[in-house]
């Protein structure tokens, strides 16, 4: 008998112990960061073009603007956000536990992190893939070649489980030479410790400009792998995750209609979805229905510009090519849902 | 007769105490300074020779590079960046009334107690001035000549004025909040912790983790010598403990777990990074103050007590003194060790010293420039650790340690 009272209270201990962990999950990030007035967005502070510090202090970057359009849409305000770096080991982490509200940090959407992660991805905000670059003088062409090379890659990244599935398919052998630090394995490439580097292309795009001869080097007209990065709420917020992903929406509908940050505040249109999307029109629904203002998406706009915008001024500096990150009018990736 | 015989002798003897004390004459001069140490012989001549030789064989890469490869404008362009990080630029007069608040106090102090106080202040006065000599914008050269004029006046006020030491104790223990509080604000209208960055940050976290890790790690070093079973072994247990652990793996534990544990309570980054330094380096800094406990003689307390001093009394004023006097330089060690060790938050994703670093090197402007920036992070580190390490050299030699 004292036993089973002895569980019984273990039991109810328990339940009054967990429960309130559940509880807290009900509330929606999008509340949560209403009421708190400030978004809290996770990025990476060490990334060429998609998040760094600037000399005066200031956040900047590709994901950095993503995190700024967003608390434009929430609040109203672009400088409502703070932003958190993270590194890859804790920023699923950050999420889970409700540190951030959002991550945006060059996160590639896979099957893994979508379900046993409890991640969910709003829609890819760039379209990577993993290449190579290695010296002119070598003649190299095609991956088949590269049999006996030494190839440098990230240690712990995906990359280096791509290498290895690839070179496995094409059944040759290669020295893979792991490196900890991004900038050590740039520079022992360019000391000619390895033949190769392999990584995202947006990364060896950028890089290829600090080599100390840009022209020597050339990357290989293959990509190995799918790397869509995109923002990431915690599983099972669907208010908020559609939230995020509208907002992301809205910079590429802006850009398939022309909408940019100079003509956002004058545009002037008979398109009734565009007048939709502004919130100009009589019904002024969609920001409702998304438990925001009625002009969140001129706020976006005029906030970051469309998504051509946010490209051109983080990463075309870079001498990143737009690729298929264009929009799918013109045979690229990028696809805005209907706003209706 | 006799009296001119003693004078006589007083004269002599007077003469033999002078030549007695008078030191070994050393040459300031370079060239003799030279041709005794380095070129005394011919093969002492060659030796050198050989030896410069080799130096600038070693280091001729490196100095190709600094003088003529290296791009040294990323410095200059960043120095804000360095300094405060991400720290909001029209609030950035918070962070002066820091350097205000710090420089009066350290002026009195200095008119108040002179010796090596008055050296301090007149070497952070000469930092400052340097700053207003530098190209830096109007107001920031402003800000500096600023506090140079601070710490004058208040050593010209505080000179001789030894009354009000107690008075000045306490204001070094109320800025602390008060620090804490103006870097702060209140609300969302202050500055978040998140953006307290740079050598700012790094300061913060060393000087919090030194000031609270001390006393934390004197009592837990009396503690352990405890004649209570309980206390003895808590102590030891969490001693033996936290020292079996490095400190990246508590930061990486404050950072991830903190939250899962206490999910409704929201303790900052920051926060809970000066906390895991703080306990980890008490640890250390109990096992250091121990060594010096334990060479304090049996006879020291049994003496206190005797007197009726109590326990508190005893190792207050009789075994504390002297045991944290033997152990001046492993604790300093301990100190230094600390504030280097504050680089491993920018690992936990904190924007330090070496965070700053390694965001700037990522800056598209200034891609693939991580040597300049390293090194220049380096020098940042050793003037700090090397000035701690030289004011300890300067209490040793004033408490006399190693001369008893």
């Amino acid at each position: 008998m004292f036993k089973i009272l002895f569980r019984v209270s273990a039991l109810v201990l328990a339940i009054t112990l967990v429960v309130p962990l559940l509880a807290r999950g009900e509330e929606s990030a999008l509340d949560r960061v209403k009421n708190r007035g400030r978004l809290i967005c996770g990025v990476n502070k060490e990334l060429p073009g998609f998040g760094f510090l600037s000399q005066d202090g200031e956040w900047k970057g590709f994901d950095v603007d993503y995190g700024r359009a967003l608390a434009a849409a929430v609040l109203g305000d672009p400088s409502k956000v703070e932003f958190r770096p993270l590194k890859v080991p804790d920023r699923f982490p950050a999420l889970q536990t409700g540190e951030i509200d959002v991550l945006i940090r060059n996160t590639t959407w896979t099957l893994t992190r979508d379900t046993d992660l409890g991640a969910d991805f709003a829609p890819p905000i760039f379209y990577d893939g993993q290449g190579f670059m290695l010296r002119k003088e070598l003649g190299i062409t095609s991956l088949k070649e590269l049999a006996g090379a030494t190839i440098g890659v990230s240690a712990g990244s995906t990359s280096e489980l791509n290498l290895a599935d690839t070179t496995r398919t094409l059944g040759i052998k290669v020295e893979a030479v792991v490196f900890e630090e991004t900038e050590t394995l740039y520079q022992s490439y360019d000391q000619g410790r390895c033949d190769v580097v392999t990584s995202d292309k947006s990364n060896l795009i950028s890089r290829r400009h600090s080599l100390k001869d840009p022209d020597a080097h050339i990357i290989l007209d293959v990509t190995i792998s799918k790397e869509p990065l995109g923002p990431v709420t915690i599983h099972g917020d669907n208010k908020w995750n559609d939230v995020v992903s509208w907002v992301v929406y809205a910079t590429f509908f802006a850009e398939e209609h022309n909408i940019t940050q100079a003509n956002v505040s004058t545009f002037e249109t008979e398109n009734p979805e565009i007048k939709r999307f502004l919130g100009i029109d009589e019904s002024g629904g969609m920001g409702e229905k998304l438990g925001l203002s009625k002009d969140w998406a001129r706020q976006v706009i005029a906030a970051v510009g469309n998504y051509g915008e946010i490209f051109e001024r983080n990463l075309t500096p870079l001498g990143l090519p737009r690729g298929v990150n264009k929009p799918w009018s013109q045979g690229g990736l990028l696809y805005a849902m209907p706003f209706r | 007769m006799r009296d001119e015989l003693l004078e006589e002798h007083q004269k002599l003897a007077e003469l033999a105490r002078r030549e007695e004390i008078r030191p070994p004459q050393s040459s300031k001069a370079v060239l003799p300074w030279m041709k005794a140490n380095l070129f005394s012989t011919w093969y002492n001549s060659l030796l050198t020779l050989v030896a410069l030789g080799f130096l600038l064989l070693v280091f001729k890469g490196f100095l190709t590079w600094a003088f003529t490869g290296a791009k040294w404008s990323v410095i200059p362009a960043n120095l804000q960046l360095f300094a405060v990080g991400s720290y909001p630029r029209e609030q950035i007069w918070r962070v002066w009334g820091v350097v205000y608040i710090l420089s009066v106090l350290l002026g009195l102090s200095a008119g108040m107690w002179g010796g090596l106080v008055l050296r301090f202040a007149l070497v952070l006065g000469g930092v400052w001035f340097i700053g207003v000599l530098l190209p830096f914008e109007f107001s920031t050269r402003g800000g500096f000549l600023g506090a140079v004029v601070a710490i004058a006046a208040a050593l010209f006020l505080g000179r001789g004025r030894t009354s009000f030491r107690p008075w000045i104790l306490g204001g070094w223990l109320l800025s602390f909040p008060l620090i804490i509080v103006v870097l702060r604000g209140f609300g969302e209208n202050g500055v978040l912790t998140s953006n307290w960055g740079g050598l700012l940050l790094t300061l913060i976290l060393a000087i919090v983790g030194i000031v609270a890790s001390f006393p934390l790690g004197v009592f837990l070093a009396l503690c352990r010598q405890s004649s209570l079973p309980a206390i003895r072994w808590v102590s030891t247990a969490y001693i033996e403990t936290v020292r079996g652990v490095p400190l990246i793996t508590i930061l990486f534990m404050g950072n991830v777990l903190i939250p899962i544990f206490m999910p409704d309570v929201d303790i900052n980054q920051v926060l809970r990074m000066m906390l895991g330094i703080t306990l980890f380096s008490a640890a250390y800094m109990a096992e250091n103050v121990r060594g010096g406990l334990q060479g304090i003689l049996r006879g020291q307390q049994e003496a206190a007590q005797a007197v009726g001093l109590n326990y508190v009394q005893t190792m207050l004023f009789i075994v504390l003194p002297q045991a944290l006097r033997a152990v001046i330089p492993a604790i300093v060690g301990q100190f230094i060790a600390l504030f280097k060790d504050t680089s491993l938050v920018s690992i936990i994703g904190l924007i330090d010293l070496l965070g700053v670093a390694k965001s700037v090197i990522a800056n598209p402007d200034w891609l693939g420039l991580q040597a300049e920036v390293y090194l220049f992070a380096a020098v940042i580190y050793f003037i700090f650790s090397y000035s701690m390490s030289y004011v300890s050299q300067k209490i040793e030699t004033a408490l006399g340690v190693g001369n008893t």
